[in-house]
């Protein structure tokens, strides 16, 4: 048992110096953003915390699928095989369309869109902190994950990759209170900028005057203004408009189509333009093929940009 | 003997503690997430002050901060500031009935988060919202059993 008396220096000294070293961090990580190294290392290091709290999750996914019955998966399967055969009709079709805008962009010499290449990541974990919304997926620098890279779900755009490891990746949600991304509506082409706000299911508006066009249930894609998402991805829906004269500007609302509360599967997206080019793993054949036109996306969402 | 009694139990603790941390949780509940780290942490300073100080608190801090992508430091202030009062008076806490010392813990995970709450503000903008605080709530009500396990981990292993 040790004695009821200190030893070294007090008590209120340590926690100065504790409290230095912190400061201190803070001070180069924030003001002189020169942690980014240091970071990326320990993201690294910490990563095994990352995969040790998705791993109950993946046994009881394990176990689920192991009790699913062979009925179940004879359906299952009867339903992926519908769903294929609706998706490759409307991909003969995309071809068709695509083919036809390269020649019309030729014809009027401005510059064909080529296509973007795409992965498919897990989430290994949540940033439980309401102040940041963050994600961590499986990809890191080993995939050719990059910084600022876009993140999609099946519905729309999530968010954007802001710190790389080797083996996983932080992705920064749009509804982070620090994010904004440039949208514009689809109906009228209003260029619009959304706000996180810190709600999974909301983004603002900001700087909309009270006589705008936009109305309720208006669908924002993105702009591709901005440089970092690549155009024309559906984002949010506008809820609610609230034209209160009193405020300077309308109060406009939107909820993201991507259920940021629950994503499990990512798709990261390299656009045409992007100097980094996705490293897949040999064990992943599938993977290989997808940069051929078969868009994992619904509702005729193309995956050219 | 450079290891001392129950050093890789010691670390487990602080590894279970992050873990849970980062865990996915049902959205219903994820408001209500307890401090895991805060609570272990607390134990381990009223338990054994003289092994765990400012030091396992600093690096506690910095991986919180790493696994939460926060800015360094943040979780870091906010543990070393709330383990000050912790080591000041860790053998009144160690003696208080269960029901005194969750209240001591929900005001230590109070303050935290507050103090994580006001340097987020002022570092990258944050706006308060009340869900933040649910956590005090829980910490406070699941701090008996933590203290009880933590209690049995302890003898059990040797941890002094």
């Amino acid at each position: 048992m040790k004695s009821l008396f200190e030893h070294g220096p007090s008590l209120r000294t340590r926690l100065l110096l504790a409290l230095v070293v912190a400061g201190a961090l803070m001070f180069l990580d924030h003001r002189l953003q020169t942690m980014q190294p240091v970071r990326s290392f320990l993201s690294t290091a910490t990563a095994p915390v990352q995969y040790l709290a998705v791993l109950p999750e993946q046994i009881m996914d394990r176990l689920v699928y192991l009790a699913t019955t062979r009925s179940a998966l004879r359906e299952d399967n009867q339903r992926l095989r519908d769903e294929l055969l609706g998706l490759q009709m409307a991909v003969q079709r995309l071809n068709f369309l695509e083919n036809e805008n390269a020649r019309l962009r030729q014809l009027l010499d401005s510059e064909v869109r080529a296509a973007s290449r795409r992965m498919a990541a897990e989430v290994v974990s949540v940033a439980t902190d309401p102040f940041s919304h963050q994600l961590v997926i499986n990809k890191g620098y080993a995939s050719g994950v990059y910084e600022g890279q876009p993140v999609l779900d099946n519905r729309g755009i999530v968010g954007q990759v802001v710190n790389v490891a080797r083996t996983t990746a932080r992705v920064l949600l749009i509804s982070d209170q620090s994010h904004a991304i440039s949208l514009r509506a689809e109906r009228n082409d209003i260029r619009v900028i959304a706000q996180g706000t810190g709600d999974l299911n909301q983004l603002a508006l900001n700087f909309i005057p009270h006589s705008t066009e936009l109305q309720e249930g208006d669908v924002l894609v993105s702009s591709g203004l901005g440089g970092v998402f690549p155009e024309g991805y559906p984002v949010a829906q506008i809820s609610v408009i609230n034209r209160d004269e009193r405020l300077q500007y309308a109060e406009v609302l939107a909820t993201p189509f991507a259920e940021l509360d629950r994503v499990r599967t990512l798709l990261l997206l390299w656009p045409a333009d992007a100097s980094e080019a996705p490293i897949y793993d040999e064990a992943e054949p599938d993977a290989e093929a997808a940069p051929e036109p078969l868009p994992p996306i619904t509702q005729g969402v193309s995956d050219v940009d | 003997m450079w290891i001392k009694s129950g050093l890789f139990p010691l670390l487990l603790s602080y590894l279970v503690a992050l873990v849970l941390t980062v865990m996915p949780m049902p959205a219903v509940l994820e408001p209500w997430r307890p401090d895991w780290v805060s609570l272990v942490l607390i134990y381990w300073l009223i338990a054994i002050p003289h092994r765990v100080g400012f030091a396992t608190v600093l690096v506690m801090g910095l991986l919180t901060d790493i696994l939460m992508g926060s800015t360094f430091g943040i979780y870091a202030t906010a543990l070393v500031i709330i383990a000050y009062p912790a080591l000041r008076h860790f053998q009144r806490i160690r003696n208080y009935s269960l029901t005194q010392q969750a209240l001591v813990v929900a005001v230590l995970v109070l303050v935290k988060r507050i103090i994580v709450y006001e340097l987020e503000h002022l570092l990258n903008d944050a706006t308060f919202n009340l869900p933040y605080l649910y956590p005090v709530l829980s910490s406070a009500l699941i701090w008996p059993w933590i203290f009880l396990i933590l209690r049995r981990y302890r003898r059990r292993y040797l941890i002094r």
